[in-house]
């Protein structure tokens, strides 16, 4: 029995990292062929780090993710403390259900809704076209809210009401015990939502798709556009790069979760 | 106590404006374009469209959108049942390893939910071609050659590889908070490995498996790119007929797909929940 699980384990790990393991491979193909490695060669790193779109692409992904993030996290926190006390019965109901349908939603519904409200709201000002980055970014902090929410509003319940009705006893005026007592409280919820947010965000496609002007291009977007067309090995350098962040970004955060671990 | 509770009431209404305006004002616009038409006046000639257009496949004429969706629906479905029989096992697996084992896999899980999807999947096409890897590889063991790319099987791969970390997770972190006094208990009283999987583990487990499936089958009921890299021809699932519709400007038909997608999806949802509530609060077992 366990063999056959340790067997099948692997079997499956194998057919999850098969095609990483081609990007890996081909990103370093002396020959543009994506089938047959003719020899070891960097070029298509030296090329990729000259392709100026690809670049500025890179760093349109990143402005825009860090924004989404800020102001997902803050509205986002704000309104599950809010929806915690809210008494509203009705009310409150409407709200956790406006936040599911981002998340139960397909992408290309998210995508197309808004679009067409864009595109119809651009018209009514004569815009012939509206979108650009802000179509982008309000698109990304409404798909990125939920995240926020659903991490921040189980700490809310896990925490004693009583105390920050204690700091306000105390004197605290309601922001001062807000600040002071709730937020480092919620805080683990608040920060694992915000990664989700900056995450998701990063890694957006369908909905960028349908919601970004030509003039702002993300990663995921310039991506589709070169993979309309037949693709170089430049492309899977740069998935290879970003395979490595990745591993490095989870082994770390992994390490440090050992650490604090340890220390308790 | 007044005071702080006119600050909840001050925080909450960025996102409810936000939520009105940017989540439920939004899918008003699809219905209002999907029931209208260019100039926008009232009509459901959209809707009708997708019911009643037909062209000629293999010279016999078909229902062009509703053969579409048909075929989104069953590769949906099977996706998501081999998600679910494929990843099943493994979420067991990983929540019965040691520690250190269930944390590597986690992060071997996590990596390529995090790379860009249209990269892996762009890579599946350079396997699956006819002159690509697996064909290089099958003929150099002497075997034949296959034919894949372009078939219902190549999308329906494309799909499992996507989406089967999604059904995994959610399996398992259920799994990895069971109670294990449960299960001695059950083998206690009698039951062999398959009844504690079947009586025990199973039923505990359904609201991981439910989210899973949910999580599967909604993103490859709806992909678009994966049939477009992977699938043969331009119109081959309901988000092809969705984002051709977009791209040629058929704004009103985009959303008239769209909404009926919608209701179709609110409806199994409701009838899945409907289900499994049955399921886990009922009892359906002697």
């Amino acid at each position: 029995m366990k063999t056959a699980s340790r067997i099948y384990t692997v079997l499956l790990f194998l057919f999850l990292f098969a095609p990483i393991a081609i990007l890996l491979v081909f990103s370093f193909n002396e020959a543009k062929s994506l089938s047959v490695f003719t020899g070891f060669s960097l070029k298509w790193y030296r090329e990729l780090f000259h392709d100026e779109a690809t670049l500025q692409s890179v760093r349109n992904t990143l402005l825009l993710a860090v924004s989404a993030m800020v102001i997902s996290t803050v509205m986002g926190t704000a309104a599950a403390v809010g929806i915690e006390r809210l008494r509203v019965k009705w009310l409150r109901y409407t709200l956790n259900t406006a936040t599911d349908i981002p998340m139960t939603n397909p992408d290309i519904i998210t995508g197309i809704s808004l679009m067409l409200m864009f595109v119809f709201v651009g018209r009514l000002f004569g815009l012939a076209n509206s979108l650009s980055f802000w179509t982008l970014l309000i698109a990304h902090v409404t798909f990125c809210l939920p995240y926020v929410i659903l991490q921040v509003l189980p700490r809310l319940r896990q925490m004693d009401p009583s105390l920050p009705e204690a700091a306000e006893d105390l004197g605290c005026t309601p922001l001062r015990a807000f600040f002071k007592v709730t937020i480092p409280e919620i805080m683990p919820g608040i920060l694992t939502g915000a990664v989700m947010a900056f995450t998701m965000s990063l890694d957006d496609f369908v909905i960028s798709y349908f919601t970004s002007g030509a003039g702002f291009q993300t990663l995921p977007i310039r991506i589709y556009n070169m993979t309309k067309k037949t693709v170089t090995p430049k492309m899977y350098a740069l998935a290879t790069i970003i395979f490595f962040v990745i591993l490095a970004l989870l082994l770390i955060s992994n390490l440090t979760d050992q650490g604090e671990k340890k220390k308790d | 106590m007044t005071r702080s509770r006119t600050l909840h009431n001050v925080i909450l209404a960025p996102y409810s404006l936000w939520a009105l305006l940017f989540i439920l004002v939004p899918l008003a616009f699809v219905a209002y374009y999907a029931f209208t038409d260019n100039a926008f006046a009232f009509t459901t000639d959209n809707i009708a469209r997708f019911f009643t257009a037909t062209s000629v496949v293999d010279g016999a004429e078909v229902r062009t959108y509703l053969l579409i969706f048909w075929r989104s629906l069953k590769l949906a479905v099977i996706s998501t049942v081999l998600c679910l029989l494929l990843g099943y096992p493994l979420a067991y697996i990983m929540a019965r390893a040691s520690d250190r084992s269930q944390k590597i896999m986690m992060i071997l899980i996590m990596i390529p939910m995090w790379m860009n999807f249209l990269i892996r999947t762009y890579a599946w096409m350079t396997i699956l071609q006819d002159t690509g890897i697996l064909n290089g590889f099958l003929t150099s063991l002497g075997l034949g050659r296959v034919h894949i790319i372009g078939t219902e099987s190549a999308v329906v791969i494309g799909m499992v590889y996507d989406y089967l970390p999604y059904m995994v997770l959610p399996i398992y972190s259920i799994m990895a908070k069971m109670d294990l006094k449960l299960l001695e208990a059950a083998r206690d009283l009698g039951c062999n490995s398959f009844g504690v999987l079947r009586r025990v583990i199973f039923p505990l487990s359904l609201p991981g498996v439910l989210s899973g499936i949910t999580m599967v089958l909604i993103p490859s009921v709806s992909t678009f790119y994966i049939s477009q890299k992977l699938g043969n021809g331009k119109f081959f699932l309901i988000g092809d007929a969705i984002e051709g519709q977009y791209v040629a400007n058929n704004l009103h038909f985009a959303a008239a797909m769209a909404f009926i997608l919608m209701v179709i999806l609110l409806a199994v949802m409701a009838l899945m929940k409907h289900f499994t509530n049955r399921q886990v609060y009922g009892g359906d077992d002697t």
